[in-house]
């Protein structure tokens, strides 16, 4: 045995590193079953899977890019998190001291935004491929429709997120994009039958989301919370669900 | 083998699981360590590497601060939306902010419980499902992916239609010559004219169920219906005639100038 064997041993040995490592790297088939079923994130696979589920071409990737881009969200937003106020006073100034005074600030933010574009592309990408392939056949009705709902989802987290720079493009565009707000029938006050619970600008649908009569310091706070905090729960809430059902049906594939 | 399983799951639902363990299939598989892990972490770092050459080398826009008081021309919503939005051209906001969207979120969600077509069910195939996927196709290609290249490349200022190559002026006008359908076929009573829409709007669901009926009976044979159910085929078809009517809504915009179908004091269609 050579020394760096013998060193190895020795630390291999020791109860600090069996305590963490329950398995060798040798690669036997015992160890491939529990290099994913003793790692809690691999986990989220079954220790073996139908062939044609590893491909490239049957999946694309896109419900795993999709999950990627929401990760790469998480990890930028945190750190954009710490310089930026939330406040009209402050939003604006903090986008310009995030680009000129903090280290990786721009690139985060760059990086921030076209994470969560791609996401939006890619979850569209996925549900194409979902469909394309049938997948949504029984048994996995149901999860298509969790699918649809994380959809919704990831379009409100990309919505709420526009309006944090605090520029015209931001307040515009959520201006424009929450009309619907005013106009829907009966609870908005430019809607069909209006009249009805004596809905007016600063009572009805779109107030209710911009906690005003327009985009103003309450809907900067309110679209700050739901999207830092409220969507993002709502939305791996959905995403456990997503992925259990998928490990509880397994993959979907041609009968045998 | 569902009348074994007890109820609360007793015993029966082990014997129904063992069994399906015993006919499934298990001789395709193969490790996920290393056969799917190594192409996701592949992809993984391929991604990664795109996505920190895009952020190196593309800046997040940022224009000036917001101003409640001067609204730009034209203001657009962020790009996931501009189909919706440029739905306004043929809709009410009521009717393109409101309906649509919930049409269209209520419609994917229900795709797997009217589609019982058992051909395709986990992999590619086109003949076995053609309308289904040609369906797809319209609503997803056709209706909204091209209107958001429309919205975000070819409206401009008061959303008017430029090409590429043309200047965005602020200041260009479009003659205004829209006209209601009933206008156009020559009622100028109001009264007369929220009848012929309404019962326009009737045929067209009246006459297309009947329509789909058909068709499905040609395609399918008379007992297609047994197998549906009436709640399966009139929630199709309802899906199926909103999204043509969208359509034959914006051709009609398009060709014919036309604004609304129906008018009313309350809503327009
Ligand atoms: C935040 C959004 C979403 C994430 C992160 C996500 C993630 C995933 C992942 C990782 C898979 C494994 C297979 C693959 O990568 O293709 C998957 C499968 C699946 N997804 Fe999604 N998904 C999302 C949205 C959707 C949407 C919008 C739909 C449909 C409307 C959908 C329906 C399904 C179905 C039915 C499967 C099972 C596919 C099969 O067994 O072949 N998901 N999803």
């Amino acid at each position: 045995m050579s020394w760096w064997d013998e060193i190895k041993q020795q630390i291999t040995e020791t109860q600090a590193w069996k305590s963490i490592f329950r398995h060798g790297y040798e690669d036997t088939p015992r160890n491939r079953v529990l290099m994913v079923s003793g790692n809690v994130f691999l986990h989220l696979h079954p220790s073996k899977v139908r062939r044609h589920a590893t491909r490239m071409r049957f999946t694309w990737c896109m419900g795993g890019i999709t999950f990627l881009m929401f990760l790469i969200t998480v990890v930028t937003g945190v750190y954009l998190m710490f310089y930026y106020r939330p406040v009209t006073q402050y939003a604006y100034a903090d986008m310009k001291y995030l680009e000129f005074d903090m280290p990786f600030g721009m690139v985060m933010r760059n990086m921030h935004r076209w994470a969560a574009h791609g996401m939006v592309i890619a979850v569209w990408l996925h549900m194409f491929r979902v469909f394309l392939t049938g997948s949504y056949k029984p048994p996995r009705e149901f999860n298509w429709v969790v699918g649809v709902i994380l959809l919704v989802l990831t379009l409100l987290l990309s919505f709420t997120g526009y309006l944090l720079p605090w520029d015209q493009l931001a307040i515009w565009a959520v201006t424009v994009g929450s009309n619907m707000g005013r106009a829907t029938p009966v609870l908005g006050h430019e809607g069909p039958f209006k009249e009805l619970l004596g809905a007016n600008p600063i009572y009805d649908a779109r107030a209710f989301l911009f906690g005003g009569g327009e985009v103003g310091p309450a809907t900067l706070l309110r679209f700050y919370i739901l999207h830092c905090i409220f969507i993002p729960l709502v939305t791996s809430l959905f995403l456990a669900v997503h992925f259990w059902r998928i490990r509880r049906d397994g993959f979907s594939g041609p009968a045998l | 083998m569902a009348m074994t399983a007890a109820p609360g799951g007793g015993a029966g639902e082990r014997v129904e699981v063992s069994i399906r363990k015993a006919i499934g299939p298990g001789d395709d598989k193969v490790h996920t360590w290393p056969h799917l892990v190594r192409p996701e972490f592949l992809c993984l770092v391929i991604v990664l590497i795109g996505m920190i050459i895009w952020s190196l080398t593309v800046d997040a826009p940022l224009e000036e601060p917001a101003n409640p008081s001067r609204t730009p021309n034209p203001s657009k919503a962020p790009w996931y939306f501009l189909g919706l939005q440029e739905m306004l051209v043929f809709f009410d906001p009521w009717h393109a902010g409101v309906v649509l969207p919930s049409l269209i979120i209520v419609g994917l969600m229900v795709i797997p419980y009217i589609d019982i077509n058992p051909a395709g069910n986990g992999y590619y195939c086109f003949e076995a499902r053609k309308w289904e996927i040609l369906t797809f196709f319209f609503g997803f290609h056709i209706l909204w992916v091209s209107l958001i290249v429309i919205g975000t490349l070819l409206r401009g200022p008061g959303w008017n239609w430029f090409w590429p190559w043309e200047h965005w002026d602020p200041h260009r006008v479009e003659a205004l010559t829209n006209v209601n359908l009933p206008y156009l076929l020559g009622i100028r009573d109001y009264f007369w004219s929220a009848i012929f829409g309404l019962v326009s709007i009737g045929l067209f669901f009246a006459v297309g169920a009947v329509a789909i009926y058909a068709w499905v009976v040609w395609l399918k044979g008379p007992d297609f219906i047994t197998h549906w159910g009436w709640a399966r085929f009139g929630l199709t078809t309802f899906l199926m005639l909103n999204m043509i009517a969208t359509f034959v809504k914006m051709v009609m915009r398009h060709l014919f100038n036309i604004k609304y179908i129906m008018e009313t004091p309350w809503i327009n269609i």
